[in-house]
Order: structure tokens, then sequence, then C-alpha cells
């Protein structure tokens, strides 16, 4: 089923006016999209939402699409803010754009390369996916960084995130380099992790630049 | 076997060759050092602690060789000052033999820089160190294979056990440079480094493939090397690296560091045999000890307790300065030589000047000898033991979110307690420090609220005497620590530091370097002091002869009055300004006279402390952090002393504490 760009709009606001808000139905005025629009025609049409005394109910097909609708939506948020460092207004509106794009699997995959977030930037809930159930039931923790692991726990250094190249070069020359193993050994009151033979210490702001794989 | 000279200034003289120890942090360059030239320079158990370059002369074989001794470094792209340090001996004074000393442990991680001295051309060889700790481990390592592969002379050693000093003086001696290995990287890389170098056309001390690899990591240092050597061909080149940088620069550091891990990790294929599982020494169990917060906090308080309290206080601030000042120099020396000069020299003026109430002797000797020697030297072993268990890089990372809020890192551990033994000490230690801000922050606190040990101890024995005053001392001493650093790290601009720290595996010191060690401290400090106590006694003298001493006292006395002490409390703020705890010896000598209650002598105490740091502590921050810097900190350091002397006085006559 594809929806016009519209007709997704709709789906989220009604989606997050019953899921989110506590209402039983969406005032078309409200949105701001009058009840004789062509969108709704187009919702009753895939059988997605109904009309009564000229408010918006959601189906019980429409509830399921308008939670994988909010969810495209808030990792496109997601993806602008975090990866892309587009923020603001700006942000906001080219995850609207991009959304849409998120569609065929597509979804999936920026979700897992996002490691299954679980709020958008505004703190609110990402529905979780297949691909989120999936990934817990494994305890697959996917690409953290380092302290998100708990002493002894052994793992695979994947990247180093940091805008300071003097700060990634003493890491590198400590042993810090992708495909070394690391073993954290502690994680209070400093982080302290072993590479090879040699063990170090660091503190938070560093330990969240280094990034492992389980 | 080795004769040796340790003088800074003395550069070889033509014909002599140099050789240069390079490697990381903590790997033992000092002690082999030490062993090769005869000489002493500071070993420590302490990533960093050569922060200067020494030098030294050895006799190898027969023929006289300077030994040249680096600060420590991860790789040939430098970061830190002391690398800096280090590069420019490789740079600038091209020895006929480069030592690279690396820890058999680590292997795998240091041979990278192995391979960066061997690909810039350098006459390498490579000592395996620190096998004994790596064999106990279960590491074995095939050293002749690595040489095959590496194309240079490696030898395996255990510096600190004296294993394999020898097989290093013959290879220094024999050492013929034959056609460097080469190490390719990738297709990609190479025609970098290709399309770089074709714009070099001079020959350089380096070779040109490792200078083009310095130029793509942005290097300052090397970039403005070629500025001044190749005027005319700087554009192209500089132009061509920025092209490079460009395409690259996305993970340009990074690859490099991929590049040379697959390079060191076909080399040490077959040679680096590690066991299965991993063997867990005792000192690793006694560092899992040291670092959890749950036991570690309780460790630090037992070795403070028996380390400073028992053997640094009662021990050597009571019983040895018992013995020494009282029993031998009150007892014996001065009366004895009281009559001796009496004997020999008419004059009173100079009788005075001797042996009288300020005399060089009587009070210059006894100070320095009776009272600070015994504080200060069991000061040192306790700290030179603690340092080579490797101790302090536990602590280091235990304080560092505490001292996060005072604007340091855990990395200022180090002069922190260093200070207290000797401030003018650990003021010099600071440039370990990494910014600028840091370093002065801790310059700051080191002259403020940080007592040293010869203070300490005087004072220690001064309100002890009094029932409490030890504790109001003790809590504004702290109160102050933490409000100064606490404003400081909010005034002073700049970034918060980053704390990263190598732990160096734990182990049992060995007693012979812990004494050498607390010797060519007590040297240094009494070099140091020795001749003040002495100038301090004559000015003191030239003062009470001139009457220009009565005025001084006379002039300061309101101001003495004003935090409620008497007028004779001048006398020890005046023989402070030459070294606190000279004052602090001075307040004793009032307190014994009776001249002083529990509240005056704590407030007296409080504002000595904070004073003036002593002469020798202000050139040192002066030559460390600068003119400028250094009189900002002393007169904010003496306003702030009067103040809290002022404000505590005020508050113990109000709230009627120690009265």
């Amino acid at each position: 089923m594809k929806l016009t760009e519209k007709a997704e709009e709709v789906l989220e606001a009604l989606w997050v006016a019953v899921e989110e808000d506590g209402r039983a139905f969406l005032d078309p005025d409200v949105l701001g999209i009058p009840a004789d629009d062509p969108v709704y025609k187009e919702l009753t049409g895939h059988a997605l939402i109904e009309l009564r005394q000229g408010m918006v109910y959601f189906r019980p097909e429409g509830r399921e699409e308008g939670k994988i609708t909010i969810r495209r939506h808030r990792l496109a948020e997601r993806l602008m803010m975090d990866v892309l460092n587009i923020r603001g207004d700006e942000g906001e509106y080219k995850a609207c754009q991009f959304e849409h794009l998120l569609n065929e699997g597509a979804d999936v995959k920026v979700c897992t390369m996002l490691n299954h977030p679980s709020t958008c930037p505004h703190g609110k809930p990402i529905p979780p996916g297949a691909c989120c159930d999936e990934a817990r039931a494994q305890g697959d923790l996917g690409i953290v960084p380092l302290t998100e692991f708990k002493s002894g726990q052994e793992g695979e250094i994947a990247y180093i995130l940091t805008e300071d190249n003097k700060k990634m070069q003493k890491l590198m020359a400590m042993g810090v380099l992708p495909g070394n193993r690391i073993v954290l050994v502690q994680a209070f009151p400093s982080y302290i992790f072993r590479v090879g033979y040699s063990e170090f210490a660091i503190d938070t702001n560093l330990a969240r630049e280094i990034f492992v794989r389980k | 076997m080795a004769s040796s000279s340790n003088n800074q200034s003395e550069v070889a003289q033509d014909g002599v060759k140099r050789v240069a120890l390079v490697g990381n942090p903590n790997v033992g360059k000092s002690v082999l050092f030490n062993a090769l030239t005869g000489a002493y320079v500071t070993v420590s158990n302490y990533p960093g602690t050569s922060v200067e370059v020494s030098r030294g002369n050895a006799t190898l074989e027969g023929e006289i060789w300077q030994v040249i001794d680096t600060p420590g470094m991860y790789s040939i792209h430098t970061i830190t000052e002391e690398e800096r340090v280090a590069r420019e001996i490789l740079l600038n004074e091209t020895p006929d033999v480069v030592v690279h000393v690396l820890d058999a442990r680590n292997l795998e991680r240091m041979l990278a820089m192995t391979i960066q001295l061997i690909e810039a051309g350098l006459p390498v060889i490579l000592v395996v160190n620190i096998l004994d700790e790596a064999e106990r481990m279960g590491l074995s390592i095939d050293l002749e294979l690595l040489q095959q592969r590496l194309g240079i002379p490696v030898i395996g050693a255990a510096t600190a056990r004296k294993r394999g000093v020898d097989e290093i003086r013959s290879a220094v001696v024999a050492y013929r440079r034959t056609a460097a290995r080469q190490f390719s990287y990738s297709r990609l890389l190479e025609q970098d480094i290709a399309q770089v170098t074709q714009h070099m056309s001079g020959s350089y001390i380096m070779s040109p493939k490792s200078l083009a690899l310095l130029l793509l990591q942005q290097d300052d240092e090397v970039t403005a090397l070629f500025k001044q050597w190749d005027r005319e061909g700087y554009e192209a080149l500089s132009e061509k690296v920025r092209q490079i940088t460009f395409e690259r620069r996305e993970s340009f550091h990074l690859d490099l560091s991929l590049e040379r891990k697959d390079i060191v990790r076909t080399l040490i294929k077959d040679v680096l045999v590690a066991p299965a599982k991993r063997v867990i020494t005792i000192g690793e169990r006694l560092s899992t000890l040291a670092v959890r917060p749950l036991t570690g906090v309780p460790l630090l308080l037992i070795v403070l307790y028996f380390g400073l309290y028992k053997f640094v206080g009662e021990f050597g601030a009571g019983t040895l300065v018992d013995l020494l000042e009282k029993q031998i120099f009150v007892e014996r020396v001065n009366p004895w030589i009281t009559a001796v000069i009496k004997d020999l020299i008419p004059w009173g003026i100079i009788q005075e000047l001797i042996v009288g109430e300020y005399g060089i002797i009587t009070l210059g000797i006894r100070y320095a000898v009776g009272i600070i020697l015994p504080i200060v030297a069991t000061f040192f072993i306790f700290f030179s033991f603690l340092e080579d268990t490797g101790y302090f890089p536990r602590l280091a990372l235990l304080v560092d979110r505490l001292f996060k809020y005072i604007g340091l890192t855990g990395r200022a551990v180090i002069p922190m307690v260093l200070g207290f033994g000797c401030d003018t000490m650990a003021t010099m230690v600071t440039r370990t420090l990494e910014t600028k801000r840091e370093r002065v922050i801790a310059t700051l606190l080191l002259a403020l609220a940080i007592p040293c040990s010869a203070q300490l101890g005087v004072i220690i024995g001064l309100l002890s005497k009094a029932q409490g005053a030890l504790l109001v001392w003790g809590l504004c001493m702290l109160l102050l620590f933490i409000i100064v650093g606490l404003l400081a790290s909010r005034v002073l601009p700049g970034e918060p530091p980053m704390f990263y720290m190598e732990l160096p595996p734990m182990r049992l010191p060995q007693i012979g370097n812990v004494l050498t060690k607390t010797y060519t401290r007590m040297q240094w400090y009494f070099l140091e002091i020795l001749p003040l106590f002495i100038l301090a006694s004559v000015l003191l003298w030239l003062g009470k002869v001139t009457g220009f001493f009565e005025k001084m006292i006379t002039a300061m006395t309101p101001v003495m009055a004003s935090i409620g002490l008497p007028k004779e409390t001048a006398v020890a703020f005046i023989f402070g300004f030459f070294r606190r705890d000279y004052g602090a010896a001075g307040l004793y000598d009032l307190q014994s006279k009776g001249l002083m209650d529990a509240r005056q002598l704590t407030v007296a105490a409080v504002t000595l402390t904070l004073f003036i740091p002593c002469i020798a502590q202000f050139l040192v921050m002066k030559n460390e952090r600068g003119w400028k810097t250094a009189s900002a900190i002393g007169v904010f350091v003496s306003l702030f002393a009067y103040a809290s002397g002022y404000v505590l006085n005020k508050l113990l006559l109000m709230t009627g504490i120690l009265a």
C-alpha cells in the first residue's frame, strides 16, 4: 500500500492524538485539514480510518499503519540530527521529507544503523519494529560506546568517534584501533580497559568516544 | 666500566659518537641509561617521569659514546611537548645509533614505532625489554625470527635485572648501517606518498617516505622545517599535501594506523606466542584492590596512615628530629661549637654571625640538618617506594572524578602528593600536565594550600600540643584548597581537561632503586636549600646588627596585631619569606618560649602555610609559568593568606573555639 505524503501525515497526527494524548479521535479542524479534503477519502478507501460525525477514528488496520508511519518519522529525525547533524527547524523539515522514503525495508536498515533507538530527539518513544524486537531477543547490543559495557565484558573496537584529531591519535597510540580486542576492566570511578597486555585508565568523556561491539 | 658525566650542557665534541634511547613511556629507557653511563637519572614506575633530556658519557668496549635519554614518545608523529622534545633529538642531532626500547609484553602495539623508525632510515637497534615479566606471564618471543624479519639487530633484555646490558653495549659498538628493510603500505597510500616525495629535492635526515607521511599527518613542526629547507619547492609540495589530506580527510590517521597494525601483525606471526589462558599475577590482584573504590579508599587511608603519619610524621618528624635536633645539636654540637668559636674569634659581631641567635651554625645548619633533613628524607623514601610500586597511576584514576571539579585531572595527583614533600620540586613536575590551564591551577594550589613535608612536620609538632588546633588547621587547609580550586576552575578560561593514563604493572620496588632515588632527590634538595638557609642566617644577622630588623618588626607589628598575633611572630614571617618551613620552625621557637596561645598558634600556622611560597619555589614558578603568572600568583597568595588569617582569627575569637 502506497499512501500519499499527506495521508501519512494524517495517520501520524491521529496516532499521536490517540496513542499519546489519550483521545478517542482527531478533529480535522485542529489538524488544519478540513473534513472535505480528498485525503480522508484515500484513507477510508484503504480502510484505515473512518469518519463519524466529522471526526477521524482509527480502524484496527489503521492503528498499525499509524504506528509504522510515526516510527519512520522519528527514525528520520534521529538520522537527521544524530548522523547528519542537521538540527532545529531545518532538521525537522528534512525529516518530514525523508520519512516518506523509509519504506519497503529501508526503515529496518536505518533502524539497525542507528542501533534500534528507543526515543526520538525530542524524547518521544519510537515504536519498536520487528528488527528491534529481534535484536532484543538475541541480546545483540550492536555497536555501543565503551560506557555501555559491563565490567569484565570483552569486545572488539568498532570505531572512534571524535572531532578532536589529537584525541583520536592519542587513543590510537594507546592501542585503541578498530579490530583490536578490548576488555573493560572497571567502569567507576574511571574507566579502565585492557588492550593486549596493557591497561589504561580514561575518563567518561573519552570512554564515550570509543565504540565497541560485543 | 663506565665513566660518566651528567652535565646537561655538555654536548658531544666532534668525533664522539652518539646513541639515543627512544621508546614509549615507562619501558625502562632511564634504567638502561643508568646502566650504560653509570650516572643516575630518576627512574620510576610512572609514565612520563623523564621530562628532560639526560646526557651522559659511557665507555662502550673502549670507545667513548655519548648516551642521550629521551622523554617517552608513542609515535614519530608527536602530540605532546615531551614527545616533541624526544623527536627533536632525532631530527637535529643525528645520533649514530638509535636504540628503540620497548616492553616485551606489548610487543605488538609498540612495534608500530619501530617500523616508523626503520622507515625513517634511522640506524635502529631494537631492545625488547622487561622480558622477565613477559616470561612470567607465559609469553614467548622468538627474537631471532624477529631480527630476520625486521633486518635490524634485536636484543632481549631485562635491564632492571641487568640482563642483556652487555649485549646492548656490543650491539651499539658493532652497529653497521645496512640497507634498511622496506615496509610497504597499500597501493593507494604508496601512491600518495610517491606524489608527495616527488616534490622533495634535498637530502634530509629522515627518509623522504617518512617525511611525506608526517606531512600528510599535518605535523606542524615538519611542515615548518620544509618551509625553511625548501624555499622554492615548498609551494608545490604544500599544495600537493593539501590536496591529498583533503581527499583523505575522512580517515587518514586511522587508515595509516591500521595499515601499520597489519604490517606488525604479519611481522609477529609465530614470533610472539601467548598462552591460551591469561596468567594473573599477584601484582594484578593487588592492582584490582587499588582501583576499586570500595577497597581502594581504605587502601589509600592505610598507605597514608602508615606511610605519612607513622613513618614520616612520627618516625621522621618525631623520633629522628628529637635525636638530631635536641640530642645532637642543642645538647652537643651547639655548646661545643659556641665554645670553640668564642675561643677562636674575639669579635662579638662575628661570633654572633656564626653561633648567635640567628647564627649560621646554631640556626641555619641546625634547622637544615636537625629538623628539615630527617623529615624530608623519610618523606622521599616513602614517596619513592610508592612510586616504584606503580601505585600512583591507580591513585590518579581513583581521584580523577574529584579532581575534575577543581579543574585538574587525576594526572595532577603526582605533583600534589609530591608537594607534600617539596613544593618546589612539585611545581617543576607540573609540566607533565597536558594543558596550560591545568598547569596554572596546579601551580597555584601548590603555592597556596599544600604544605611541604618540612613545614608539615614542624606544624604537626607545633599544633599537636594544643587540643583541636591541628584539626582546625587541617580543616582550614582542606576548605581553602577546595574553594580556591573550585574558583580557579570556574575563572580560568580553557577546555575541561581529558584524562588518560597507562597503568604500569604493580611490582615490588627494588630497595636499591628506592634508595638511590631518595638519595638523588635529597641531594637536589640539599643543594637547593642549604645555601638559602645560610643566606637567611646571614641576612637575619645583618638585619639584627644594622637595626633594620628591629624596624621591620616594628613596621609589621600592626599587621600582626590585626590578625591577633604577638609582634615576635613577625620574625617567623620574615623567616618564612626565605622558606616556609624555616618560618614554621621559627614559630616552634616562639611556642617553646611560651609566647603564644593555641588560637594565636593556629592563626599563625594557617597564615604561614598559605603565605608566599619559599624563594626557591617562586623562582621555579617563574621559570615554569613566566613572570606574569608567577607574580600574579604571588600577589594573590599573599593577600589571600592575610585575609584568611584575619577571618580565622575573628572567627575563633567569636566562637571561642581554642580559647
